[in-house]
């Protein structure tokens, strides 16, 4: 579900900020290699290996899978106890993490926003910290607001005067700001009632085909995945037991844990 | 003073002279020099004047020896005090006769300037001890000083180099000590209050002598020149006002060096206005009731509220600026933070009037010591605040804050700081509170504020004194706790005083 095509239409102003994806989709953008994390004598992530590349990827598995660390791994917030990660190639180290956190967005679990600013000044302090002219920033807020269905007056509310599923949206914009190339989302569903939950579900997607940019998003609920990825990767106790298309876990699970959690969690008349 | 400031010292006074300042004839203009003493003296003689319904005008603080000297010359004070040794060393040096007042009087008269008897005291040169070890080691006057050898002497720079001093004195009576340190006349007496020395030099009617309980030693030899407290005057004042100039021979002979010293230390340490204690001393010494009440209560109290708020505010804004950055490094290192808050709070445990007497041998006595110890309980308060607002932050703000590439300056500045500036801000309420309220144990060591009142009030049984420290410090306490509730309505981010989900 890549489109490598400049939108056009509402969303045509948003050309600037898009990269042009040339690369094939197997092509790594993500890679672990040989990858432990341990927190003290637990094992969160067990020896991986594993690339990524352009489209939706979805990490999904039940709590204390990993995903989350997967995830950590790929901000750098998170070090690797052994192996390494590379992202676009190069090793995530303290000497490379800045610059390489640029081209990134992330959005933490809980939407992390600072309740001391107001939603705008949430999602232009990156872009102000980097010195971009008023003119620029008030632009790019314009793009991010229409982008993502956000009221533009809401801008000056602070986060406690949000809804949850308006903090989320404030959130990815914050991510988005400097027009990421590859863009992280922790449970970015997690916490929200089932209504605002669809609407902003149906606008995530809508985004991430928009941008056409590599997503990462980390979840639980095989419905969410289905509904988001082009790429699934399956996490147990820190392993990661099965990566490919949806359709192919359903159809060759390549362990039975595999069939006993999608089979968990699908409802009769689910999509098959 | 160097020569150019003391040249437009003269050319201002010459001026003034000028200026047709001679318009009142029956005026009597006193002057005194730049230092307690000779303050006190000339409002105890400007007082004692206008007791006589004559007009009486007080010049106080002019400068040194010299531009009193000149100023009295040039007719622009009629009376001033002075000390019968620096007459002759530097008035009137190299003058001939055989130094008596009498062969003074002449040399002076011939410059149309007299000098009245001895007011009754001295304040020389002299050799101090603690009162104890004088006891002790049964040691009155100097020569006695003979029989120990290994005791240790701190002079000022001054008494050490000069004629009179520490070398003549030490020929003189033969003393044997060699552990002989120069030291700063306040060091001096800090150094000796300590047990650092055993003797210094110091002049006889110091303030600190009563406050540090030390003994003078008898100059049985009769080493040291004679300083005696005199007043010089022009020769026409006698002519041109007689009752003021009958009221000033009464004063001849009436202060005793104890009064003196007297005098000084109220002045000094318990930071009452000269004029107060010029009116007190001729009220009960002369039986003269020269100025009623020198200053009512609102100006008084006034006047300790201000120094009051400037003890708070020197200590607490000092408190600020080292707290903060503490309380920062001790967020951001774990042992350091440790080892900070154990160090902080065992400073906070220390009694506070422990605290504000250990400053004295570190910074002697006066607001200097009191604004130390005050800093010192302040800073823990504000450095435990911030170290709690900092830790408190939610690690998914930092988290976000790192993954959106600002630097940790960056974060501290525009993330941690604003959301623990309410935690920071409750610390130095906190402290501030605490401070106006520690404040008033200043008084104790000569800082003045709303404790002196009630020091004086408990000194006196006075109730009405008392009250007077007491009422303006408890509302100032909640005065300073209002005050950081607006400003915490300022400076606390919006966004924080908003309930969630309202």
């Amino acid at each position: 579900m890549v489109s490598s095509r400049p939108s056009t239409g509402r969303s045509g102003d948003l050309i600037t900020y898009q990269r042009q994806v040339t690369l094939p989709l197997d092509s790594p953008i993500i890679e672990l290699r040989d990858v432990v994390k341990r927190y003290g004598a637990v094992e969160a992530l067990k020896a991986t290996t594993l690339s990524l590349g352009v489209g939706v990827n979805v990490l999904l598995g039940p709590s204390g899978s990993g995903k989350s660390t997967l995830l950590r791994l790929l901000t750098g917030l998170a070090r690797p106890s052994a192996g390494e990660v590379l992202l676009w190639g190069q090793v995530i180290a303290p000497r490379t993490i800045g610059p390489l956190r640029r081209r990134l967005g992330y959005v933490i679990q809980e939407g992390g926003l600072f309740p001391h600013l107001t939603a705008g000044a949430n999602v232009t302090l990156a872009a102000r910290y980097f010195g971009w002219d008023a003119r620029r920033i008030e632009t790019r807020l314009e793009e991010l607001c229409a982008l993502t269905h956000f009221p533009r007056d809401g801008m000056a509310r602070f986060p406690a005067q949000l809804s949850g599923g308006q903090r989320q949206r404030v959130s990815l914009m914050r991510a988005l700001v400097l027009g990421p190339e590859l863009l992280l989302l922790d449970e970015p569903l997690g916490s929200l009632d089932p209504m605002i939950r669809a609407e902003l579900r149906a606008d995530l997607r809508e985004i991430f085909r928009v941008l056409g940019q590599t997503v990462v998003l980390v979840t639980h609920d095989l419905a969410e995945a289905e509904f988001f990825a082009d790429r699934v990767v399956l996490l147990r106790d820190g392993r990661v037991v099965q990566e490919g298309r949806l359709l192919e876990l359903v159809e060759r699970p390549a362990d039975p844990f595999v069939t006993r959690f999608i089979s968990a969690q699908s409802r009769p008349g689910a999509h098959g | 003073m160097t020569g150019l400031r003391r040249g437009l010292l003269l050319s201002l006074l010459a001026g003034l002279a000028s200026a047709g300042c001679r318009t009142a004839p029956g005026e009597v203009r006193v002057g005194s020099k730049k230092f307690t003493e000779s303050v006190v003296l000339g409002e105890i003689v400007t007082q004692l004047v206008r007791s006589t319904g004559a007009r009486a005008e007080h010049r106080a603080q002019l400068g040194g020896t010299q531009v009193l000297w000149h100023a009295l010359l040039a007719g622009e004070i009629d009376l001033y005090p002075e000390y019968t040794g620096t007459i002759r060393e530097d008035i009137v040096p190299g003058m001939s006769g055989d130094g008596s007042d009498d062969s003074l009087r002449a040399v002076l008269a011939r410059q149309g300037i007299g000098m009245t008897g001895s007011l009754g005291f001295e304040d020389s040169y002299a050799l101090g001890m603690r009162e104890d070890d004088a006891v002790r080691l049964n040691v009155t006057r100097i020569s006695d000083l003979r029989a120990y050898p290994r005791l240790r002497l701190g002079f000022s720079e001054e008494f050490l180099h000069r004629g009179d001093g520490w070398p003549r004195l030490k020929r003189r009576y033969g003393l044997p000590q060699t552990d002989v340190r120069q030291l700063d006349h306040d060091v001096a007496y800090r150094a000796l209050a300590a047990g650092d020395i055993d003797g210094t030099d110091l002049y006889t009617t110091d303030a600190e002598i009563r406050y540090y309980h030390l003994t003078i030693l008898a100059d049985d030899l009769g080493h040291f020149p004679s300083y005696r407290a005199v007043l010089l005057y022009r020769s026409d004042l006698p002519r041109r006002s007689p009752p003021a100039w009958a009221a000033l021979r009464a004063l001849q002979g009436r202060i005793a060096v104890g009064d003196m010293q007297r005098l000084n230390a109220r002045v000094k340490l318990e930071r009452v206005s000269e004029r107060a204690v010029a009116s007190d001393f001729l009220a009960t010494t002369l039986r003269i009731q020269a100025e009623a009440a020198p200053e009512g209560r609102g100006r008084r109290v006034g006047r300790y509220v201000l120094e009051h708020l400037a003890l708070v505010a020197a200590s607490l804004s000092a408190a600020i600026v080292v707290a903060i950055p503490l309380g920062i490094a001790a967020a951001r290192r774990r042992r350091l933070g440790a080892a900070i808050l154990a160090v902080a709070g065992v400073v906070q445990t220390i009694p506070s009037l422990a605290l504000l007497v250990f400053m004295i041998p570190l910074l002697g006595i006066g607001t200097a010591p009191a604004v130390a110890a005050l800093f010192l309980y302040s800073v823990l308060p504000i450095v435990r605040n911030t170290v709690s607002g900092l830790t408190g932050i939610s690690g998914s703000l930092l988290e976000s804050a790192d993954v959106l590439g600002l630097s940790s300056t960056a974060r501290l500045r525009k993330v941690e700081l604003p959301l623990a500036s309410p935690a920071i801000l409750a610390g130095i309420q906190t402290s501030a509170v605490i401070n106006v309220g520690t404040a008033t144990l200043g008084a104790l060591i000569g800082a003045g504020g709303l404790g002196q009142p009630i020091l004086t009030g408990i000194r006196l049984d006075d109730m009405s004194l008392i009250l007077e420290g007491a009422i303006p410090a408890a509302l100032l306490a909640l005065m300073v706790q209002a005050l950081f509730e607006r400003l915490g309505s300022v400076l606390i981010p919006k966004g924080l005083r908003l309930r969630p989900d309202a």
